[in-house]
């Protein structure tokens, strides 16, 4: 299939403002479901509220828009009831790590086969560019006109800690290791996380005078590097990218299927 | 492996949002916005085919067709 054959070009063009990193996920994302030759009855997006959100209704797959922040909890009963689709979760930071925080770290615990995807633009840029968990401290947005004093959740280290069995970063610059890391998370057995760092040039850049949508996007490609990469040993800021954590666990869907045995073969 | 040699660039003028992604991170600097901030091949002689324009665009309003993808897509059919 061409990559237009995935996507629904009755809504093009697309809401997303100019250089909006979202659309650079959905591209990234566009590639993976080519080079993964699955079909399209095989995939079900299922997101929440934001501009991050509206990718689902791009993609032409199986799709569901639901409610804001608790898109995990409807893709966990998509995933139970049809353990054989491939259940993806595209979700804002805002989505995923504010209002959706519990059902992230629950879903995390559970080990359910479930791939998440954070598309981090450290901002909530649909309602107005308010701050979110991911912002950090010393940043700029609407709702901290004087500095934000709250520090940033580390995506990775929380996913990690709260049981996700795939977990990795990276940026819209690394657009190919983007579509790779979709990948593998896709073709992994459990909880995968993968956080993009992506660029709200409409709120977070303005704000934070961190210009335009091109040197957002370098500033990824300048402050960030490879896992346990030479650079990182002489400059600690820099941001990782890559694979954190890959391990195998039982999942949950699974675990689920054997109990359901269990409940039929043994007596009460 | 023939090395992929350019086609033609196929820009969808209606979804392109003039952002500019694709023109600053062109290796051979091959495209440019024109008057109405829409994307135009301007050296597309210059084109190595690396297609990072088309991976990166926001909008997919870049496609970049190479004779080396033709011929393997007609080797297929
Ligand atoms: C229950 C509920 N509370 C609040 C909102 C308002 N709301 C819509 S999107 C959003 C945050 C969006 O931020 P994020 O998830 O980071 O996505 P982005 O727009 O930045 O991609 C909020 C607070 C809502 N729609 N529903
Ligand atoms: S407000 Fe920000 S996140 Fe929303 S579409 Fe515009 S650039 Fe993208
Ligand atoms: S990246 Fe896409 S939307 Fe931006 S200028 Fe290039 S073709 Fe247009
Ligand atoms: S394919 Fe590569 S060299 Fe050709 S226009 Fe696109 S980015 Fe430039
Ligand atoms: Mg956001």
């Amino acid at each position: 299939m061409a990559i237009k054959d995935w996507i629904r070009e009755r809504f093009f063009p697309h809401i997303w403002c100019p250089g909006c990193g979202h659309g650079m996920v959905l591209n990234a994302l566009l590639h993976t479901f080519e080079s993964l030759g699955i079909s399209k009855n095989e995939i079900v997006m299922v997101s929440g509220i934001g501009c991050s959100s509206r990718i689902s209704g791009y993609v032409d797959v199986h799709t569901l828009h639901t409610i804001h922040g608790r898109a995990l909890a409807f893709a966990t009963g998509v995933k139970m009831s049809r353990p054989d689709l491939n259940v993806i979760v595209p979700m804002g930071d805002g989505d995923a790590l504010a209002i959706g925080g519990n059902h992230f770290i629950h879903s995390a615990r559970r080990n359910i086969n479930i791939n998440a995807i954070v598309m981090n633009n450290r901002v909530y840029g649909m309602t107005g560019g308010q701050y979110s968990p991911l912002s950090g401290y010393g940043t700029l947005a609407t709702t901290a006109p004087f500095i934000n004093i709250d520090h940033a959740f580390d995506i990775s280290r929380l996913s990690m800690a709260a049981g996700a069995t795939f977990v990795a970063r990276t940026t819209t610059y690394h657009t190919k290791q983007m579509s790779e890391l979709f990948k593998e998370a896709i073709l992994h057995e459990g909880f995968s996380v993968v956080e993009v760092l992506t660029q709200c040039p409409t709120y977070f850049g303005r704000k934070n005078k961190a210009g335009n949508a091109v040197e957002m996007i370098k500033s990824f490609k300048n402050n960030t590097t490879q896992i346990g990469s030479k650079a990182k040993e002489q400059n600690p800021d820099l941001i990782e990218r890559g694979i954190f954590l890959q391990k195998d666990l039982p999942e949950y869907s699974r675990e689920y299927d054997k109990v359901i045995e269990r409940a039929k073969t043994k007596k009460r | 492996m023939a090395k992929a040699k350019l086609k033609q660039h196929h820009i969808n003028r209606a979804w392109c949002k003039g952002c500019s992604i694709c023109v600053e991170f062109c290796p051979r600097k091959v495209l440019e916005l024109d008057k109405k901030d829409k994307v135009v091949s301007i050296r597309p002689t210059d084109c190595i085919c690396c297609r990072l324009c088309e991976l990166r665009c926001p909008d997919l309003a870049i496609e970049v067709e190479s004779e080396k993808a033709k011929e393997e897509s007609s080797e297929l059919t």
